[in-house]
C-alpha cells in the first residue's frame, strides 16, 4: 500500500491542497498525518475539517504540540506560535476542538510507529536535532520503522543491529528503500511551514511492499498563504518565513 | 531462519548451482532463473556470529545500489533478498577473470596500460555520472567484456551520493584496500569522486612500473604518509617512462583532489589522447617533493583538507567536455564569431570545462583522396592550426583545450561518434547557411542535435534569422 505521510500543515490550506493533489498523483491509498494541522496559518477550520474528512476515510492521525496546546494552554511557546495559538482557538468550534484533543499521541501499524515529535517521551515535544536525539528515539520503540514531524526539515536516520547510527538529509524524488536489518526514523519535512531554506510544501510518499520511501516537494501559492495570516492580524514574521522556507 | 546455502536450493525462484568463490565477506554462487537467459551468480553475505560486522553493513550498501545501476560497466542486477529470510543479490556473471590475474606480468607495456587505465576511467565516468562512487578501485574489481568495456564489480564500500551511507559512521578507520587509498579517505571524507580517480593512478603507476607507489602497508600509520608524502615519480624507477603518461599518472595521485582530473570523463579523454596530454613540470620529474614541501604539507594540515561536503552531481556539472565543431570550409566570420560567443558563454558558467574543437575532413565516395592539397600543402595540419587560431581568443589554458581534425564520409555520424567516445557533455556547432546545399546534403547539425547523447547548441548569426523562416531551421538548443 502506497501511503502519503503529511506532518506540520500548522492552518495553510494552499500547502495543504498541493500536497494532497500531489500525493493522489503519485499513488497515495492513504494518508498519515504526523500532527500539528493547525498553529501559524490563516485557514486553521478549513484544514481541521480537511483532516476530519480523511480520518473519516481511514486517514490516520495523532496529535501534536500545537494541536495539543488548543485544549490544554502552555506557555511553553514563543510569542508568535503562542499568539496564533490563540487567535486559532478562539476560531475553532467546539466539534473542531474536540477532534484535535481526542487525536491519539502515537498510532501503531505492522512494524511502523507515527508520533509527532519522537518516541522516548512523546508528550514532551523534544526536536530529533541529530543522530544522538534519533537513536534515544529508536531505542524507546519496538517498531522498525518511526515516522516523525515536528522539526519542520526532512532527515532520515538509521540504527545498525551494532546500534551504529548514520544520519541522511534525503534528496526529494530518490525512494530509499529502508533495509529491513536496521532500525529507522525518518523525519519529516513541514507541510505548511518549511525551515529548510526550500518554500515548497514537503510531504513523503511510503510503499510498505517496496518498504521504500521518498520525500517529496509540492511548490504552492505561498502569496496567498502569507496573505491569509497577514489579513488574519497574525504576526508579520508569520506570513514572510513561508517565502524563505525558514 | 534462512535455510543453509546448498547446491539445489531454490530462493525466490533461482536455483543455487555451485559455489565459486568464498572471500571474507561473501560468498558467490552460481543460479538459474527460468526467467533469465544469461549467467548470473548469487552473493551471499557472512552473517553469522563472529564475523566481520562490516560484511552487513557493506551489503546493505551493495543491496541499496546495485540494484539502482545501469549502463554497459556494471554487472546488471536481477534481484536482492534481505535479512529476514536470506540476503542476497543476484548479478550478471560477467565471464572472464579480474584485472587480479595480471599483476603476475607487471610491469605491462606502456600502451597496454593506457588503453587499460582509459576503459576504467570511461567507467568510472559512468558510475560517477550515476552518483556513486566506488570506493574500492583496484585490480580484484575491474572485469572486461567481451566487447572491451571495463565492468566494475563490488559495491560493498560504495557511497551514493542519494542515499544514506551506512559507512560514514559505521568505523572508526576508514574502510578499503590500503594501497589504492585516497588521502582524504583518511580524513573521513567520503563523498569526493575524485578518490576513485586517485585510485585508479594507484592502479596504473603500479601496472606500469611494477610497484605500488605507496607501497603495501596496511598500518594507519603507514598509510597516512601519503597525506603529505608524494610518490617516487615513475621514470626514477624507469627512465623510459613516457613523459605524458606520467603527467596523466602524477595528476591522478595529487594529494589535493582539486590537482587531480576534475572529473573521470576528462581523464579518460587524456587517456584516449595521448598526443594531447598538456605536459607540464610534472611529467619531468623524477624527484619527490622537497623535505621543506613535504613538512609544511604535514604540519600545516589545514591547508590540505578537502572541502567537507561536495555533491557529485554538481562537481561534474561545473566540469564539461564541451566540443566546437567548425566547419573551416564555409560559414565566414560570422558564423565563427557567433560560435566563439556562444562558446564563451557556456566556458564562462564552467571553471573547470574542457573544450575540444573538431572539424571534419569530409573524404569523398569516390575517388581517392590525397593528403596534400593542390599546392602541395598537408590539409590535416593546416586545419589544426586553423582551429587552434580560432580557440585562441578563449586564453584557455593548454590542458584545457584540444584540436581534432576527424576522417569520415559523413561528418554528422563523425561528431556524434566523437562525442559518444569521449564523453562530451555539450556540443556547439554552426547552422550551415546555404539552403541548396542542405537540401541536397541533409542537415548535418539537424542530425546531429536528433541524435547526440547529449545537450547540443546550433549557432547563426542573428542578422541571418531573416532567412531563418525560409530555411526552416531555427537556432535552438536541443537536450538529449
Amino acid at each position: 500500500m502506497r501511503l502519503a505521510i503529511f506532518a506540520d500543515i500548522h492552518g495553510n490550506r494552499q500547502a495543504f491542497t498541493a500536497c494532497l493533489e500531489a500525493a493522489r498523483a503519485r499513488g497515495a491509498e492513504r494518508l498519515v498525518c504526523l500532527g500539528d494541522v493547525v498553529g501559524y496559518g490563516g485557514d486553521p477550520e478549513w484544514c481541521v475539517d480537511t483532516m476530519r474528512e480523511l480520518v473519516a476515510q481511514a486517514a490516520l492521525a495523532v496529535r501534536g504540540n500545537h494541536d495539543d496546546a488548543i485544549g490544554n494552554p502552555s506557555d511553553n511557546m514563543n510569542a508568535d506560535a503562542q499568539a496564533a495559538i490563540d487567535w486559532t482557538r478562539a476560531r475553532l468550534s467546539e466539534v473542531q476542538r474536540k477532534f484535535l484533543a481526542d487525536l491519539p499521541m502515537t498510532r501503531e501499524e505492522d512494524n511502523r510507529l507515527y508520533v509527532h515529535a519522537e518516541a522516548s517521551a512523546p508528550s514532551r515535544w523534544h526536536y530529533v536535532r541529530g543522530a544522538s536525539d534519533a537513536g534515544r528515539s529508536m531505542m524507546a520503540t519496538d517498531q522498525h520503522i518511526t515516522f516523525c514531524g515536528h522539526i519542520h526539515r526532512p532527515a532520515l536516520y538509521s540504527m545498525s543491529t551494532t546500534a551504529k547510527m548514520t544520519s541522511f538529509v534525503p534528496t526529494t524524488g530518490v525512494p530509499v528503500q529502508l533495509l529491513t536489518g536496521r532500525r529507522w526514523l525518518a523525519v519529516l519535512g513541514s507541510v505548511g511551514q518549511p525551515r529548510d531554506g526550500d518554500p515548497a510544501a514537503s510531504f513523503a510518499m511510503f510503499d510498505t511492499g517496496s518498504r521504500e520511501i521518498t520525500y517529496c516537494r509540492a511548490p504552492y501559492d505561498v502569496e496567498t498563504a502569507a496573505a491569509r495570516i497577514r489579513s488574519a492580524g497574525l504576526p508579520n514574521w508569520l506570513a514572510d518565513r513561508l517565502f524563505l522556507g525558514r | 531462519m534462512p535455510q543453509p546455502m546448498q547446491t539445489g536450493v531454490e530462493i525466490d525462484g533461482f536455483t543455487i548451482g555451485e559455489l565459486v568463490h568464498r572471500g571474507g565477506m561473501a560468498t558467490l554462487w552460481t543460479v538459474t532463473h527460468p526467467g533469465i537467459g544469461v549467467p548470473t551468480l548469487m552473493k551471499v553475505p557472512l552473517t553469522s556470529e563472529g564475523e566481520d560486522p562490516a560484511a552487513i553493513v557493506s551489503f546493505e550498501m551493495e543491496q541499496m545500489i546495485v540494484p539502482r545501476l545501469s549502463g554497459p560497466h556494471v554487472p546488471a542486477c536481477f534481484g536482492t533478498g534481505d535479512f529476514e529470510r536470506q540476503a542476497y543479490v543476484v548479478m550478471e556473471r560477467i565471464p572472464g577473470v579480474t584485472l587480479y590475474k595480471r599483476l603476475g606480468d607487471l610491469p605491462i607495456p606502456y600502451e597496454e596500460a593506457r588503453g587499460i587505465a582509459g576503459r576504467i576511467a570511461s567507467a568510472l565516468a559512468s558510475l560517477h555520472r550515476q552518483n556513486v562512487i566506488h570506493h574500492d578501485i583496484k585490480p580484484s574489481s575491474v572485469m572486461f567484456r567481451e566487447r572491451g568495456e571495463a565492468v566494475l564489480i563490488d559495491y560493498g564500500l560504495s557511497h551514493h551520493n542519494h542515499l544514506p551511507d551506512l559507512l560514514q559512521e559505521e568505523f572508526r578507520l576508514p574502510y578499503g584496500t590500503a594501497p589504492y587509498m585516497a588521502p582524504e579517505r583518511l580524513l573521513g571524507v567520503r563523498d569526493d569522486p575524485r578518490s576513485d580517480l586517485f585510485s585508479l593512478g594507484v592502479m596504473l603507476y603500479f601496472f606500469t612500473t611494477g610497484v605500488r607507489p605507496f607501497g603495501e602497508t596496511e598500518t594507519l600509520r603507514g598509510m597516512r604518509r601519503r597525506l603529505w608524502r608524494d610518490p617516487y615519480p615513475p621514470r626514477k624507477l624507469r627512465a623510459d617512462y613516457p613523459p605524458g603518461l606520467q603527467e596523466i599518472v602524477l595528476r591522478c595521485l595529487e594529494i589535493e583532489p582539486a590537482a587531480r582530473y576534475p572529473t573521470a570523463a576528462q581523464l579518460a579523454f587524456d587517456l584516449a589522447h595521448p598526443d594531447q596530454v598538456k605536459l607540464t613540470a610534472r611529467s619531468e620529474r623524477i624527484d619527490r617533493d622537497s623535505l621543506g614541501t613535504v613538512w609544511r604539507r604535514r604540519f600545516n594540515r589545514g591547508a590540505i583538507k578537502p572541502q567537507p561536503k561536495s555533491d557529485v552531481a554538481a562537481q561534474l556539472a561545473s566540469s564539461p567536455i564541451v566540443a566546437v565543431a567548425l566547419d573551416l570550409s564555409e560559414g565566414g566570420d560570422a558564423l565563427h564569431d557567433a560560435i566563439r560567443v556562444t562558446t564563451e558563454r557556456v566556458l564562462s558558467t564552467s571553471p573547470s570545462a574542457r573544450l575540444a574543437c573538431l572539424n571534419v575532413l569530409k573524404l569523398n565516395l569516390v575517388s581517392i583522396d590525397r593528403t596534400l592539397d593542390e599546392q602541395g600543402r598537408n590539409k590535416h595540419v593546416d586545419r589544426l592550426v586553423a582551429l587552434k587560431h580560432w580557440a585562441r581568443p578563449f586564453g584557455l589554458e593548454e590542458g584545457r583545450l584540444t584540436t581534432h581534425v576527424l576522417e569520415a564520409i559523413d561528418p554528422a555520424a563523425a561528431i556524434l561518434e566523437f562525442a559518444a567516445v569521449n564523453h562530451v557533455d555539450h556540443i556547439i556547432m554552426g547552422a550551415r547557411q546555404n539552403s541548396t546545399v542542405r537540401s541536397l546534403l541533409g542537415g548535418v547539425s539537424a542530425k546531429v542535435a536528433s541524435e547526440a547523447p547529449c545537450t547540443v547548441t546550433v549557432v547563426r548569426p542573428s542578422r541571418l534569422v531573416a532567412q531563418a523562416d525560409e530555411d526552416g531551421e531555427e537556432p535552438r538548443d536541443a537536450a538529449g
